[in-house]
């Protein structure tokens, strides 16, 4: 779709809206195009390039454009096309990938100096799985450090900032992989999201990000933060399109040993099928402690929802409030452990020093930034002897407390609804200094991470500010089709309602993939 | 159960060694105070009451999973290497291990 469609609240938001969505195609209709021949794929890649080329200086959304890799990709898919092969459902769509996606031959950097000039011997299986389905990676994108970090901001390179406002940041840890999208460069990206990595950046940018139900998704070739954590997630300007890019790279996966053994979620075919009857829980705490503005978009959802025949009561979920807590214990501590590969041996910088112990010291102090030295001390802490019990011990039985207070509030609901972050995007800057402050940022994200379940975000109204709100849909573990459901649901709302604001008749926004279905 | 201890200068230095990293004077006090806040914002989790309850390490339960013992191509070699720092052989190199000349 082009206009209106899954940000139509950007367009609310005046000119730099308009301007963000102008020309954009969705991945869906360039598959489309590209499938029967009416469209080359090398057009799609070129413009994408050209898009990024005029519009990346500004926005540092990427670490490495891959244009000649993404070129020859290309003409082999026209060919492939014109030879009558069957060319995938991601036929010629460029997709931005997030530098912690092992890509075989390119860059992969995790925005760490430690990792500078590494390219990794092999590609990670979403990274296959998306070439396999025609996909065309034009780039790595920023992201903290790690995917440590909530505003891309402890990139060693420096942020990305927002599409909308120069002086904010995108959001993080994938940050630019929803800058990109968010900016129009590409309709896809691929992030990762350990504590909201995908949701809360693609909620700043208007753009839809999910995360998927712990295992659905391949982790091999992700290169590790938090392994009980750690899921990659599609991020795009529809629900469709997320639709689509999860149906490709979820499905068990022999190379990752958590990957769950079962097929890959069908979300695309309930997109349409409404609301009416599911239960909506709207989870206080996701909504208490968020900025006015945003709790007024999170309010007006549900009331949306209703109107369209779902019923919608709220309710209290009271152990998602020492979530935060236990996140910080439990993803430094696996950090602690899973960054400990990186001694100056195998791959990366090295430092030289006079033996290996001094060489693995003085490497690793070169080629961490603050954060990740924070997050690796932090877990460090919480693991040693003497402080195990008292932290990790018991954030691992404060985890179970959560998930079992989840199971509790399914109960009574198909999905809740909450905020996607406290506040719209904040300024470059004002929260770096204070660690504790920037964790905050996840509050709202981290629980479905603890607990292992899908969760996903839709753009939904706009902040006094004139920036993006993202409502948040969470579901039981497994439920993927539900939350599309329910996301579409919400879209559409959101769209009838920028519709409205700008008192266009819904005639206006005929022809988008949207409406075409309604 | 008593209160969890705070943390400290002298903790932040000792897991840094641990951690294999060397801080300066300015940073340990820069990151003694930054983690001290997070170890006591974690104060909720660590005054919970949580006797009987399990810890969750994974949060969606799977066991004995294992694949088909099948040969396959491992990684090429020379790929491999040639990402390392520094090689020999075809193997790792690195700088003395134990205390001793070589």
């Amino acid at each position: 779709m082009t206009r209106g469609g899954p940000t139509g609240a950007a367009g609310a938001t005046g000119a730099a809206g308009a301007a963000r969505a102008e020309g954009v195609q969705s991945a869906l209709s360039i598959a489309g195009t590209v499938r029967r021949g009416e469209r080359t794929a090398v057009s799609v890649v070129e413009a994408a390039l050209a898009a990024i080329a005029a519009r990346d200086p500004g926005l540092h959304a990427f670490l490495h454009v891959a244009a000649d890799e993404a070129r020859a990709a290309a003409e082999a898919l026209d060919e492939a096309v014109r030879a009558g092969n069957a060319p995938g459902p991601l036929a010629g769509v460029p997709v931005a990938l997030k530098d912690n996606l092992c890509t075989r031959g390119m860059p992969t950097t995790c925005a760490s100096r430690i990792l500078e000039g590494w390219r990794p011997p092999y590609d990670a299986t979403v990274v296959t799985r998306l070439r396999d389905a025609g996909a065309i990676v034009v780039g790595k994108t920023n992201l903290d450090e790690f995917a440590m970090g909530s505003s891309t901001e402890n990139s060693c390179v420096g942020p990305t900032r927002h599409p909308m406002d120069p002086s904010r940041v995108p959001g993080g840890s994938s940050g630019g992989s929803a800058a990109a999208v968010g900016a129009g460069l590409v309709p896809l990206g691929l992030g990762s999201d350990t504590g909201g990595s995908v949701r809360q950046p693609a909620a700043l940018c208007g753009v839809v990000g999910m995360k998927p139900t712990y295992g659905v998704v391949s982790r091999y070739g992700l290169v590790a933060f938090a392994s009980s954590l750690d899921q990659i997630g599609p991020i795009a300007r529809s629900v469709a399109d997320a639709a689509l890019l999860l149906e490709v790279i979820a499905g068990n996966d022999p190379l990752d040993s958590t990957s769950l053994d079962r097929p890959a979620p069908q979300v695309s075919r309930s997109l349409d099928a409404g609301v009416d009857g599911l239960r909506v829980g709207v989870c206080d705490e996701l909504v208490d402690d968020t900025a006015p503005d945003v709790s007024r978009c999170v309010r007006e959802a549900a009331e949306d929802l209703a109107k369209a025949g779902a019923f919608v009561e709220e309710v209290s979920v009271p152990e998602i409030r020492f979530g935060l807590s236990a996140y910080y214990l439990i993803a430094p501590a696996e950090a602690s452990s899973n960054l400990a590969r990186y001694d100056g041996v195998r791959y990366g910088l090295r430092v030289d020093a006079a033996d290996v112990a001094a060489m693995n010291t003085a490497t690793r102090t070169a080629g961490f930034g603050p954060e990740v030295k924070r997050r690796i001390m932090l877990g460090t802490y919480a693991l040693s002897a003497g402080y195990y019990d008292a932290y990790y011990g018991k954030a691992q039985r404060a985890r179970t407390l959560l998930i079992q207070a989840f199971d509790r509030a399914y109960r009574r609901f198909d999905v809740l609804l909450g905020a996607t972050a406290p506040t719209t995007a904040f300024k470059i800057g004002e929260r770096v200094a204070d660690p504790l402050a920037m964790y905050m940022s996840d509050v709202c994200t981290i629980p479905s991470n603890l607990s292992g379940h899908p969760a996903m975000t839709v753009p939904f109204g706009s902040g006094d500010d004139g920036l993006p709100v993202g409502v948040q849909v969470l579901a039981p573990a497994l439920e993927e089709e539900r939350m599309f459901q329910v996301a579409a649901a919400l879209e559409r709302a959101a769209a009838a309602r920028a519709g409205a604001a700008l008192e266009h008749p819904p005639a206006a926004r005929a022809g988008t993939g949207e409406d075409a279905r309604r | 159960m008593s209160d969890p201890p705070s943390l400290g200068r002298d903790d932040v230095a000792h897991v840094a060694r641990l951690a294999r990293l060397s801080l300066s004077e300015q940073e340990l006090d820069m990151f003694t105070g930054q983690l001290a806040r997070v170890i006591e914002h974690a104060r909720d989790v660590s005054s919970l009451d949580v006797a009987g309850v399990p810890p969750t390490s994974h949060p969606i339960p799977i066991r004995n999973v294992l694949r088909s013992d099948e040969p396959c191509a491992g990684l090429d070699r020379d790929e491999v290497l040639a990402a390392a720092p520094d090689v020999e052989d075809g193997r790792f190199r690195v700088p003395r291990i134990v205390g001793e000349a070589p």
